[in-house]
């Protein structure tokens, strides 16, 4: 079954969202990745004022590829997730209620997701031409100066992902290793 | 003595960066399509045909396979009969790498100073160049842009010759199990056995070059192969880690005389955009 669900994604529709469930995202997602956690750790370090408003958003752990003329955007695939983990608790404390990229999270993201009930949802790594025909509007916010790692705000439709962290504390990158393995380990 | 001009050099650098990046190998398409009739895992089936859909778009509408369009790496094959014209040869070939990835609309993702400033270049410079002198009047180009997403999990081990056989298979396998879906599976996984750590690495990389599943022609090589991809299939990572049969689609190994004391073993991840164009000059 796929579920469709907007972003931001209100806090009740989280528990809804265990590990396996295939969605279709829609609405406002904001892309960081490495420099741009780092910038937005400085800033809550020094409690400077944040490019957004983090509560209940959803980042996108993505770096486009330049829009051709007439197109808005690149090739728009996710990036490992994990490089994130550092950074990932604290801003789940400071408000983000999703994340998407790609790959498994270390214990304390788990932790983390769990204590202030978020989800991790898993994307297609590598899939950028195809997530590229989801994303409707790009609006660049903050960090212009990074390039493919400013923060963008993106509409999207019908964004694929499945989740892949719940609060009830499962992992898709588990349950699905333990059902294909073979043999010795 | 056989001329060839640094500009036909820049010319063909920048459309190979461009064609690699938005045409997925033939080779490449065809595992992917076999996957998909062994796959027992109805999500990794799926993930599989998006793969596929992904690369007709990527073509249709050159865009890049994927966002990340890589460290330029370039390998250069001179034959020793040519004689390179008009200035500098790697000066042509960065020249190419900056055209290529501005005119395509590649994404830049090389940056300077990698311990401090992490410094964006803009133009995706410096390449990776590796040359090579062979026999005869001709210039290979390859290019083979390579997404770090893989990258980052290879690694190279200085084995004891003890180790042997079995501590290869270990090794690899160790290595595919703890990159799990990070590396964006199904993997082509390029092996360096022999020689000394840096040309391991070499090895491994040009590895990846072989067509998907063609096996070494050393028997013994190929059957080594074999053994690993079974060994790595069987750890259930499956396409993009979610869980299924598909976690390589193939294992090339090259294999080089190494010293009495040493058994170096170099693993180069690829990607299942594994993308790479070449053109003889």
């Amino acid at each position: 079954m796929i579920k469709n669900i907007i972003s931001p994604i209100e806090a009740e529709i989280i528990e809804k969202l265990t590990v396996g469930t295939r969605v279709l995202i829609s609405g406002v997602i904001y892309t960081a990745r490495d420099a741009a956690h780092q910038r937005l750790s400085q800033a809550l370090d020094r409690g400077d004022k944040l490019p957004f408003d983090l509560k209940g958003q959803t980042l996108y752990y993505m770096g486009p590829s330049p829009a051709r003329e007439g197109m808005i955007i690149g090739s728009a695939g996710s990036t490992t997730s994990s490089r994130m983990d550092i950074y990932t608790p604290r801003l789940i404390a400071a408000g983000i209620r999703a994340m998407i990229g790609k790959g498994n999270r270390s214990q304390q993201v788990r932790e983390a997701i769990k204590k202030h009930k978020a989800v991790y949802l898993a994307t297609i790594g590598g899939a950028g031409a195809l997530l590229h025909k989801c994303i409707k509007q790009v609006e660049v916010i903050a960090y212009e100066d990074l390039g493919a790692e400013a923060i963008l705000r993106l509409t999207v439709e019908s964004f694929p992902a499945i989740v892949a962290n719940d609060i009830y504390e499962e992992d898709l990158f588990e349950q699905g290793k333990a059902k294909y393995q073979r043999g010795r380990k | 003595m056989r001329e060839i001009e640094t500009s036909s050099i820049t010319q063909a650098v920048a459309r190979l960066c461009q064609e690699a990046n938005f045409v997925l190998g033939e080779d490449v398409l065809a595992a992917l399509k076999q996957a998909q009739q062994t796959e027992e895992s109805p999500l990794g089936r799926e993930v599989l045909s998006q793969l596929i859909e992904n690369a007709q778009i990527a073509e249709e509408e050159r865009l890049p396979l994927c966002q990340d369009c890589g460290t330029a790496i370039v390998f250069l094959e001179i034959g020793q009969e040519i004689h390179i014209t008009g200035g500098d040869l790697c000066a042509a070939v960065e020249e190419g790498v900056r055209q290529g990835y501005i005119q395509g609309y590649l994404r830049k993702s090389v940056v300077s100073q990698p311990f401090s400033a992490r410094k964006n270049t803009k133009d995706n410079t410096p390449p990776v160049i590796h040359t090579e002198i062979v026999p005869g009047d001709r210039l290979k180009i390859t290019v083979m842009p390579k997404g770090s997403g893989a990258e980052n999990m290879s690694r190279l081990a200085m084995l004891k010759p003890s180790d042997g056989r079995q501590g290869i298979i270990d090794l690899v396998v160790r290595t595919v199990d703890e990159a799990g879906g990070n590396p964006c599976p199904p993997l082509i996984i390029g092996l360096g056995i022999g020689a000394t750590g840096e040309k391991a690495m070499l090895l491994a990389k040009k590895a990846l070059l072989r067509k998907v599943a063609e096996p070494n022609p050393d028997p013994e090589i190929a059957e080594l192969e074999k053994e690993i991809l079974s060994r790595v299939n069987d750890l259930g990572i499956g396409p993009l880690g979610f869980g299924g049969r598909t976690t390589a689609l193939a294992v090339h190994a090259e294999v080089m005389p190494t010293h009495i004391a040493s058994l170096p073993v170099a693993v180069n991840l690829q990607c299942h955009s594994a993308r790479h164009q070449e053109t003889i000059l």
